[in-house]
Order: C-alpha cells, then structure tokens, then sequence
C-alpha cells in the first residue's frame, strides 16, 4: 500500500456564492489522530464528505495514501472507514446482515463477509444484539454498529464525524478507548464540539472556521495559548485585600477577581507559582484552594473563531 | 462474480431483502394480484369474451403500473437520502452507476416476481380453452419490459428530493405522459407547430404502443431495443441526478 498519508491540497467546496470550504491544506501522517475542530457550520463535516469522496471538491483534491479523491476515487476509498454524521444505516437490516453487506461491498467474498462481519462484532461488543433489526436499537448501540462498520475492513485511513456526539459518558468513555488503541499505525480523523475530546483523543487538533484553517497545533500547544496558560488561581478569604498585595509582584501581569476566585495572571517567561505561594506563606493568607492553570481549551476555542469573525 | 458486477448485485440483494422485511414487499403483491384479478375478470370481461387468451389481463397492466410501480420507486433514493445511507452508500467502494443498476434491478426483479405470481390467471386460461402460450410469454416479457421502463422513470424521479410523496407525484406524471404519448391528448400539443420528424419520435415514445406489439405475440428487436434504450437513459439521468443532488 506504500506509504500512509493524507494530504490535502487546496480543497475548496462552495455551494453557489456560499463557501463552505476555502483552500484547505494540511498533511496527515501515520500515527496522527486529528481532531476537526470548529463552529457548527465551520466547514468540517463538508470536509470529511470531500475525503471520503461522498463529495467532489469545486476545486483543489487530496490524495489518500497517494490515490486522488477525484481521479481515483475507489482506490482512496478502499483505505477509508467512514463513519458519517448521525451514524446513518439501514434500520430495517439484522447488525449481522448490515454487517456482512458492508464486507461484500468492500470484496470480502463468501465466508471472509462473514469473519469480517463476526470479528467486528466481536470488537465493539455487539455480541448481545447481532440479529436485531438496527432500527430497535438505542443511540449508543447504533453508534457502535456505524463504527463496525467504518472498521470492518480493518481500514489505515479512518474517517470519524462526530463519533461520541449524543453518547452517554460510559459510552464516550468506551468509543474513546477504542479510538486510542486503533491509533497506533492509522491514521485517525475525528470531527467534533466537543472540546475535551480532543484532549482525551488527539495529538494533533485543527481549528476550522469558515472553511479557512486557523489553527493547526497539539492539544498542549492549543492550551498554551490561552491566556489562564500557567495562571494561578486561590480561593481565599478578604479576596480584594489580597488581590492588591499580589498585583504589586513583578511577575504578575494582571489580577482578575470572579466569583469569588482570585486569578493572577503571569508575565511571559516567569514561574508565578512559586511566587504566588511564597507569598501566600509570607502574608499567612488563609487559602482554601491554589491552583496552577494549565489553560481553558474553550477559551481558545472562543478566541481563535471570534479573532475570525471580527 | 466478475469485479464489476459483484457489487451490484450486493447492493441488488440487500434492496431486495429490504422489500421483504418490511410490509412493502406483501402489501405491493397482494394490492397488484387483487387488482389485475379485478381487472382481468370483472372490467376486462375475462369469460363472457368466449376467447381463450390473456388480452384482457395485460390491457390494464399500464394502467396498474402507472400508479403501483412509482409507489415501488419513491423509496428507491429519496430514502436513502433522507436517512443518510446515501452518505454511507456513495462512500464504499462503488460507482455511483453500480448502485443505481443495483437498486433498479431489485426493484424490477421485485415487480417481474410479483408478476409471475399471476400466473393463477394463465392457468385459468389454459384450463377453459386452448390460448397461444407463446402470445402469452411475449405478454409477460412486454409487460415486464414496460414495467422496467416505469420503474427507470420513477427511480429517477425518487433522486430529485428526498421526500417520498413528491417522487411519487413526479413518477406518475411523467409516467403518465410517456403512456400516452402516442394519443390525441398529448400529440394535440405538438401538431401544428412542430416538423413531422417530431411527431413521430414523440409518438414513438409511447409506452402503449411498443406494449401493444409484443403483447399481440410480436417480440420485435426495434420494441426490446426501446425498452432498453429508455430505461438506460433514464438511469443514467438518474445517476447524474444523483450526483447534483446528494449533498442538498
């Protein structure tokens, strides 16, 4: 199969005057999960469909392991599990039946349909329900069957849209985990709003708005870019007193006060921490809680898609 | 199964087991014999005609299919689009085309089964008197041909919008108009202004009369090679239908 990557080239995808995605570029390599991230609206979904050649791009293409979405469009396919949003599926099919279509339809002949189909019951633990018609199942059920799907074919290039999206927190846990252990030699996209999936998930995390790309980064290095970054929060009592003895310190930037939480935020290159608790130590302040900030994923999230906006 | 087939007919397949696990499937077969039976016997004066064959049963078969086969059709896309299978569908590895002929041909062996299933009514014939059973095979191969070239229609139809009701509407009319296009009430709107070439090709798009050929016992290849032609082409807007219109 050669080597494994996604690579994106100026993939643009408008619908009459409206551009849902503009001159996307980006490179997957092997080992990556990628989170989408971005408003609703933003451009990720559409980009998934563009991937997984549900969607021509209006101009632009991507290879998927060097085969072109749009000139060789079975062949990028063939290394692509897909899981669409909402999970759709024939409601009216067996899990078993579904299953073993799927397999038929990726080349899987006779038997091999059917040892597909088994093992991906087997895997996301749908052994209790296989002859039930998909539409009496509930939502996290239905999920799991969409990602046996997607898996079936044991694909390098895995396409998730909003895998966890309406799960409850076990089931969020469970899909997470099976995620995570897939990740080693796929490559792995996943959409979502969700934004501490990515923490739980990624180790790469794109931010999309508008179609346009505005952040490509780690999880860690998205945080680092919110302004609560190495900030230190207390809990204490006569919060205004103390706010005015620590916004005198030289490494404190500023000092915000919000219900009832103090938060001194740093200058850049100082270790506020360990002032701030020198300090707490020289005042005898009586603190009920101190906190290093390690940042607010939402925060960024907010910033990064209004600086867009404005 | 050769490589380019093989997913057709998994798709074919698995369309045709949809038909049977939902009511769809004996709600269609029950509603088409009944009705070909009221037809044949009671309009179609089945045994006071004193002649053993099966005009009066194939007579009405445009007239059954005008409404039955659009109510077979409507799901074909307009399903699939308003669960979002479609999303699922288009993104395995297969043609866009595959699984156009894949969902057509269930749906047309669906309605030849439903068919053969009236085969009662042949028997009959053949206990009452002495009918021309080769007349009668052509009647079957017309009518099921016919059939086919409805169903073309209304598949395409089913991939202008995702809902059922409106696919149905569109199949029966245009169905409608390819029934009758050899008749007054269509030609009227031609003659006077337009060449005789045009004429004729449109009253050689009528259902009816290529219908009314190989049902009289006459498999002509200019009738088969109709069918053939209008179901083709009406697959192929399907497919390009489909194409504009799956991301809507």
């Amino acid at each position: 199969m050669g080597d494994l990557r996604i690579e994106a080239r100026r993939l643009c995808k408008n619908y009459g005057p409206l551009i849902a995605v503009d001159e996307l570029s980006f490179e997957v390599g092997a080992g990556e999960v990628l989170g989408f991230l971005g408003p609703n609206g933003a451009g990720k979904s559409t980009t998934m469909k563009m991937l997984t050649g549900f969607l021509a791009p209006s101009s632009g293409t991507a290879l998927i392991n060097g085969h072109d979405i749009v000139d060789d469009s079975l062949a990028a396919r063939r290394c692509i599990g897909y899981l669409p949003e909402g999970a759709p599926s024939y409601g009216e099919m067996t899990v078993r039946a579904f299953l073993q279509f799927v397999a038929r339809v990726r080349g899987f002949e006779g038997r091999g349909a059917m040892a597909a189909a088994e093992s991906a019951i087997e895997r996301l633990n749908l052994h209790s329900v296989p002859e039930q018609p998909i539409e009496t199942l509930s939502k996290g059920f239905r999920r799991r069957v969409g990602l046996a799907q997607a898996l079936i074919h044991d694909p390098q290039v895995l396409i998730l849209d909003e895998p966890t999206d309406g799960l409850d927190p076990n089931q969020k846990h469970e899909v997470r985990r099976l995620i995570r252990e897939m990740a080693e030699d796929k490559i792995i996209v996943i959409s979502t709003h969700v934004l501490e999936e990515v923490h739980a998930l990624c180790n790469r995390a794109m931010i999309i708005a508008h179609g346009r790309l505005l952040v490509d980064d780690t999880p860690a290095g998205l945080i680092a870019r919110s302004r609560y970054h190495e900030a230190v929060t207390l809990v204490v009592d006569q919060p205004e007193r103390v706010a005015s003895v620590l916004s005198e310190l030289p490494e404190a930037r500023k000092v915000e006060l919000r219900e009832g939480e103090l938060t001194v935020f740093p200058r850049q290159g100082t270790r506020l921490f360990e002032v701030v608790s020198d300090a707490v130590r020289a005042h005898a302040w009586d603190v009920r809680e101190l906190r290093l900030e390690a940042g607010r994923l939402d925060e960024v999230f907010r910033q990064v898609t209004r600086e867009e906006v404005a | 199964m050769s490589g380019y087939l093989a997913p057709v007919s998994h798709v074919m397949r698995r369309e045709l087991s949809g038909y049977f696990s939902t009511p769809v499937a004996w709600v269609f077969i029950v509603i088409f014999l009944v009705m070909a039976g009221v037809f044949t016997f009671y309009i179609g004066d089945f045994y006071d005609r004193g002649i053993a064959d099966l005009d009066p049963f194939f007579t009405f078969h445009p007239w059954l299919y005008l409404f039955l086969v659009p109510a077979i059709a409507m799901r074909l896309w307009a399903e699939e689009r308003r669960s979002g299978t479609v999303e699922l569908l288009l993104t395995l590895p297969l043609t866009t085309w595959q699984a156009v002929l894949g969902k057509f041909l269930a749906a047309w062996l669906f309605v030849g089964l439903a068919l053969l299933l009236t085969f009662p009514i042949w028997l009959t014939a053949n206990y009452l008197g002495e009918p021309d059973n080769g007349v009668i095979v052509a009647g079957y191969v017309g009518s099921w041909l016919m059939a086919g070239g409805f169903l073309a229609i209304g598949s395409c139809m089913s991939a202008l919008t995702r809902n059922q009701v409106v696919a149905f509407i569109l199949s029966v009319v245009v169905c409608f108009a390819f029934l009758l296009s050899g008749l007054p009430m269509v030609m009227d709107l031609f003659s006077g202004w337009a060449p005789q070439a045009l004429l004729d090709t449109v009253a050689d798009f009528s259902f009816l009369a290529h219908f009314a050929t190989i049902s009289r016992g006459v498999i002509d290849l200019r009738d088969l090679v109709y069918f053939a032609l209008v179901i083709t082409a009406w697959l192929l807007a399907n497919t390009i239908l489909l194409e504009l219109k799956k991301a809507d």
